[in-house]
């Protein structure tokens, strides 16, 4: 009787929160909400005011739509195979699922970030993190491409991640659990005192983007939820919220929701960076992936790294804090002004703003509630702005609108709650349909929100749209926050259950956007630059097939000399110059999947012919009007044939 | 110095803007290019519009049997020579000759050009029409003939699912007020004399 208590509880909750919202959705009716449809209708051939990026979670990937539309634009593939886009299954792009446990070609994405430049998102990159295998993925901008990913070693569940600085300084990759650093057999039941949580700091070349594990930081064993960075006087710190301070290592809800208070962990990164510029920390044997994607060579490679900096907080006196904050807080999010930073205590009735300045203040005054592994504990008193209270059921993420608003999801309640910084009081409140989690304003994790639109991202949607079985699709849905009252405009399904989003005016990715890639720029190993360079050639039993396409035929179409057992290699170069105008080619009984290759680009697959024949090749994106047409024959010879090697295109 | 005789120079330096400028564009637009595809021709050479025009002209009238647009034309070697020809000689006349000999330079220009017009209208004609017998689509004419292709000489047309234009470029126009000052500096040399 006793385990049953609690979800009667929640149920009943719910049932009360909704009947409340239903009546409200009525009364919030304004003098607009007539012309909702026109509101996000983007005419045909007009374009959507933002990109919305939308992390495709257990899909591994990222999409990406168009805001108020809710058109799905693009899938980019991140940390899973991909076979629309031969991602993963192409020799080029490989090596950018390799890791330190081998090829994982999936994993779990979850927070996107957009880079910035003096707080502002500046649409060059989307970073997002791989949070199974933990990996943080860079995604080009210029192409929609994923061009780097990199492991995080000592680390496991890679969820308080990725979230840039106010210069795009550093994105960080936060561990949620707690493993022993380093990995090494030992009894679970020694968790406590024993496992680590990292925090690590990648550095991003500005020119490039180009990222590199600059120091972790070996925090004691709780589990790292959700991280945001301070920004205008917070910038140089970066906040993780916690939850596990009890550090139990088994029957978690209940054993991890003792404690009235977990932390957010401050972190002053300048002063640790400091620190490590000064030649401070310790480097340590690691074993880590780090991949990269050459846009000129159109191939990715994957480097080893066998070390990376560590550094113990207990080193860096006044670099890192602890500010309790009730109770398993899940998001850690901070206001444009960088002053106001809200811990959800997914398990407490209240929701606690903690405030910077006095934070700094408590700090001066070295009032400290004890310490946590040596690391310094604030007074709760001291460091709060203030509470919101009794806003809703389970509170989990908060955005702003720059406008002194912040909105904060309740995922037991599921709904969207409106309240104002500094007075704390709740302003509207709009239902979700259904259990909301994240949810995001464009430019929302910056200095300057665009505070148009809200998307919520629900986790489930029952009855919303045409069902489909058993599993239904995943859902967000626009709200309007231009007025003082939010209105709910749109739903659109979304890829796999998206967790988080990253959202931008669409003129400036736009304006920075790629048509075709240069031909003359084409430095593939294996690309050509004309038909006069098509060729094919033997090296014992690895033939390479130096391909053209263009519209509409394969030079060479007609290859012989082939034998059973060769491994051959299709090196294919897309000769068009053409906007939107790529080719596709595939081999009948290949193990991999067709390519995909845009004007100017290189791709290449393995065929290994197992059967004696003749065997067609095609076109797959359909090209031209003599699209059906672009096709050739490989002949494949037994194994001892004598037949030379020869290829031909219209003889 | 005269006034004709400034005039006069003038006339015969203003073509060689033509090194500077294009002579002529010709642009082709269809639904499927937002952006028009576009070819320049100037005194010696083609260019692109907007980059790879030319290539992805040529691809597009491969499906007809149209010729690639060649790197080199003979003309872009003999166009550039008889314009410095002709602008040395008209500088000497504007420094020795008579005024008669100002209306002989205007004269010559106005035959030159107009040989070079008709040139150019034969290559056009030549490249709208003298299509691969193996061309992968051929239309005809409503009176059967083998339709042809050929851009428009001067003014717009319609070619299959593309609209073709063909105007002069800045460069065009120096050489018609060169040849037009070559004109007045005969009339104000005579002027002058009375």
């Amino acid at each position: 009787m006793k385990k049953l208590k609690y979800p009667i509880v929640m149920s009943l909750a719910l049932a009360f929160i909704f009947i409340g919202c239903g009546d409200q959705r009525k009364s919030s009716n304004g003098a607009l909400t007539s012309n909702v449809a026109d509101r996000v209708y983007v005419a045909p051939g007009e374009h959507d005011e933002y990109y919305a990026f939308i992390s495709g979670g257990f899909s591994g990937q990222l999409s990406v739509y168009g805001l108020p539309s809710g058109r799905l634009f693009k899938v980019i593939p991140v940390f899973s195979q991909d076979a629309e886009k031969a991602w993963g299954y192409n020799e080029e792009t490989k090596p950018m699922l390799n890791t330190s446990h081998g090829f994982v070609p999936w994993d779990d994405s979850h927070h996107p970030d957009i880079s910035q430049t003096n707080g502002e998102l500046d649409g060059r990159w989307v970073f997002i993190n791989g949070n199974n295998t933990p990996r943080i993925a860079k995604i080009d901008l210029s192409v929609f491409e994923t061009t780097e990913i990199i492991e995080i070693p000592n680390s496991a569940g890679n969820h308080s991640s990725a979230f840039v600085t106010e210069n795009t300084e550093y994105v960080v990759a936060g561990t949620r659990f707690s493993v022993p650093v380093p990995q090494r057999d030992m009894p679970i039941s020694e968790y406590k005192g024993n496992f680590k949580g990292a925090l690590t700091f990648i550095s991003v070349n500005p020119e490039d983007g180009g990222m590199n594990i600059k120091f972790q930081l070996l925090m004691p064993g709780f589990d790292y939820d959700l991280s945001h960075p301070g920004r205008g006087n917070s910038h140089g710190w970066f906040f993780f919220s916690t939850y596990n301070t009890e550090e139990a290592s088994t029957l978690m809800e209940v054993n991890a929701s003792q404690n009235d208070k977990d932390f957010i962990a401050a972190v002053n990164w300048k002063k640790i960076e400091e620190y490590v510029n000064n030649g401070g920390g310790t480097m340590m044997p690691a074993n880590y992936a780090h991949n990269v994607y050459d846009e000129e060579t159109h191939t990715g490679t994957s480097t080893m790294k066998k070390e990376v900096l560590v550094v113990n907080p207990s080193e860096v006196p006044d670099a890192v804090y602890l500010l309790p904050t009730p109770k398993s807080p899940h998001g850690c999010d901070v206001d444009p002004t960088g002053e106001y930073i809200v811990g959800s205590g997914k398990l407490s009735a209240d929701l606690t703003v903690h405030s910077f300045t006095k934070m700094l203040a408590a700090i001066e005054g070295k009032k400290y509630d004890g310490d946590a592994y040596g690391i310094p504990i604030l007074k709760f008193e001291d460091v709060l702005a203030g509470t919101v209270s009794q806003p809703g059921l389970g509170p989990l993420h908060t955005e702003f609108d720059g406008k002194g608003n912040a909105y904060t999801t309740f995922f037991i309640s599921s709904e969207v709650v409106k309240w104002k910084l500094g007075t704390w009081e709740v302003v509207d409140r709009q239902p979700c349909f259904y259990s909301v989690g994240h949810l995001m304003i464009p430019g929302g994790n910056s200095r300057k929100p665009f505070g148009k639109y809200v998307v919520a991202m629900n986790k489930i949607t029952k009855d919303r749209y045409l069902p489909t079985g058993p599993e239904v699709t995943q859902s967000a849905q626009l709200y309007d926050i231009s007025g003082e009252k939010m209105e709910l405009l749109l739903d659109f399904p979304t890829v796999g259950e998206p967790h988080y989003a990253a959202g931008i005016a669409a003129d400036i990715v736009k304006a920075r956007s790629k048509k075709i890639f240069e031909l003359k720029n084409n430095h593939h190993k294996y690309g050509i630059q004309s038909d006069a360079d098509v060729r094919v050639e033997r090296n014992g039993k690895e033939v390479h097939i130096y391909m053209s396409m263009i519209r509409s035929h394969f030079n060479p179409d007609n290859i012989e000399g082939i034998k059973v057992g060769d491994k051959v290699y299709f090196h294919v170069t897309n000769l068009e110059q053409d906007y939107d105008v790529p080719h596709g080619v595939s081999m009948i009984g290949a193990n991999t999947s067709e390519l995909l290759i845009m004007p100017g680009q290189t791709e290449t697959f393995v065929w290994e012919p197992k059967q004696p024949g003749v065997w067609p090749f095609y076109c797959t994106d359909f090209c031209s009007a003599l699209h059906q047409e672009m096709q050739g024959y490989v002949r494949v010879s037994p194994a001892n044939s004598n037949i030379d090697l020869s290829w031909s295109l219209g003889e | 110095m005269k006034k004709s005789r400034i005039i006069m120079a003038l006339a015969a330096l203003l073509p060689l803007l033509l090194f500077v400028f294009p002579l002529w564009k010709i642009t082709l637009e269809a639904p499927q290019y937002p952006t028009p595809l576009g070819m320049y021709i100037h005194i010696n050479d083609f260019s692109d519009a907007n980059p790879h025009d030319i290539k992805n002209i040529n691809l597009m009238n491969h499906y007809v049997g149209m010729k690639y647009i060649p790197d080199a034309i003979p003309e872009f070697k003999i166009f550039p020579i008889g314009i410095i020809i002709t602008t040395v000689i008209g500088l000497i006349i504007a420094l020795k000759a008579n005024h008669k000999w100002f209306l002989y330079w205007f004269i010559m220009m106005v035959l030159v050009s107009t040989a070079g017009l008709i040139d150019f209208y034969i290559w056009e004609y030549d490249y709208g029409h003298d299509l691969d017998p193996k061309a992968i689509m051929k239309f005809t004419n409503p009176d059967g003939s083998v339709m042809g292709f050929q851009p428009p000489f001067f003014g717009s047309k319609d070619i299959l699912n593309f609209r073709a234009h063909s105007y002069p470029q800045l460069g065009a126009y120096c050489l018609a007020l060169g040849i037009a000052l070559g004109l007045i500096s005969y009339f104000m040399g005579k002027k002058e004399r009375n």
